[in-house]
């Protein structure tokens, strides 16, 4: 990282946002799983998920108690009181769960981009967020190892399933370039590294799922800089009406 | 009431006690997440280590370690967390494992030796048994189902 002090608390919160906000998303299919053991399959990684963001959250909230000498922030401030442009998120984990194809196909993607990047941080100097790494990949492990099941099964399916595999990556790959363009609070040089063996793997297993990995397709970004697509903006309304309405409500 | 006595070694062996409320045969010592008890005067702080990043019940197992604490007469007690190092199965202790196989759950096995499926089921004590989700009925499961008596039933990861 450039510049430690000024990078610190956006990197972190870059991290919290993308798991919070496809923690949000999966959530959706809570109680409307294929079948029930899927059901709770996707809803314990969103779990997973939702802990890690909270770690990550509170430890950003640290940072900048410290750096402002209060105590005002907190994982839920961050969490609910913050507005759609203050949100750092890969617009990949806002897109909506679409079927269950995408679904999985997404957390494929991702999990694979959060497992070489975990990996990677499990060796930070910010000694916390080492540690949230290395807990985290643990739990990301199997998240891999269960969506890259998924995808081979849909893909190397029937036809139908198959042809929703097939549309669902020509969906989604013009979200991927975004995970590895490196925003200012980012290292350039480790995302590049992350990059090929990203593709590698996640080359292998479309190969292996008789899907063709798409070339040369224009990428969208923005999400690092707080532009979203529309979507963002209707999943925080829903998120954060509680605490907006009701303000410091508790249960 | 109670005299409260302030030992590390006594308040170890209260926590017995306090069990996981997803797990309710595991106590807190069984699953391996005390990592430490500090004794400061009357001030007691219970240190312990998530299992999993989202598990619910870690705050329902601080609370209960707290109340718990407080019944037995320790009126100062303060329950934090630690990340570092990261909860394994492997801290899990052999009794608790036994208990997790008699009350239905396949243990953890030991993470460097051996692959990461359960070595029998725990009702029939066949080898042969099948996987069927990654995930069961909490995180740290994963669903099974014996090929010899057909009966479903939990394995505790490792991790």
């Amino acid at each position: 990282m450039k510049n430690q002090s000024n990078s610190t608390v956006p990197f972190i919160l870059y991290l919290a946002d993308n798991n919070l906000i496809l923690a949000q998303r999966n959530s959706e299919w809570c109680g409307h799983g294929p079948v029930l053991e899927q059901d709770i399959a996707i809803t314990n990684i969103t779990l997973d998920l939702i802990g890690q963001a909270r770690m990550l959250y509170q430890l950003a909230a640290d940072h900048i108690n410290r750096q402002n000498g209060n105590q005002d922030a907190t994982e839920d401030t961050l969490a609910y009181l913050r507005n759609e442009r203050e949100f750092s998120n890969v617009l990949m984990v806002e897109l909506p769960k679409g079927h269950w194809g995408f679904t999985v196909l997404r957390q494929y993607l991702f999990s694979e981009f959060q497992y070489l990047l975990y990996r990677q941080l499990s060796a930070h100097a910010d000694e916390p967020l080492s540690a949230i790494a290395v807990k985290s990949l643990k739990e990301v492990t199997y998240h891999v190892q269960w969506s890259r099941e998924w995808v081979l099964r849909l893909g190397d399916g029937t036809s139908e399933s198959h042809q929703k595999m097939a549309d669902a990556v020509q969906d989604i790959w013009m979200y991927t370039g975004e995970l590895f363009q490196a925003a200012p609070f980012e290292d350039a040089a480790v995302l590049q590294s992350i990059h090929t063996e990203w593709k590698q793997r996640i080359t292998e297993t479309l190969e292996e799922a008789t899907l063709t990995v798409p070339e040369n397709v224009f990428m969208q970004q923005g999400g690092k800089q707080g532009i979203h697509t529309e979507h963002l903006g209707y999943m925080l309304a829903e998120m954060q009406y509680l605490q907006r309405m009701h303000p410091n409500a508790t249960w | 009431m109670v005299t409260p006595v302030y030992d590390t070694q006594q308040i170890h062996r209260l926590l017995e006690v306090v069990s996981d409320p997803e797990i309710p045969v595991l106590s807190v010592n069984d699953l391996g997440i005390i990592r430490d008890i500090q004794i400061n005067g009357h001030q007691v702080e219970v240190v312990i280590t998530p299992t999993y990043s989202g598990c619910p019940a870690m705050d329902m197992i601080a609370e209960n370690i707290q109340s718990y604490l407080h019944s037995c007469g320790y009126n100062e007690v303060k329950v934090t967390t630690v990340l570092s190092p990261a909860w394994t199965t492997d801290w899990m202790t052999e009794t608790g494992k036994r208990k997790l196989e008699t009350y239905g759950i396949a243990p953890p096995n030991r993470i460097t030796r051996d692959s990461d499926a359960p070595k029998r089921c725990p009702r029939c004590g066949s080898t042969d048994t099948r996987v069927i989700s990654q995930f069961g009925s909490t995180a740290c499961k994963a669903l099974y189902q014996c090929n010899e008596c057909m009966e479903p039933f939990d394995y505790f990861k490792c991790h």
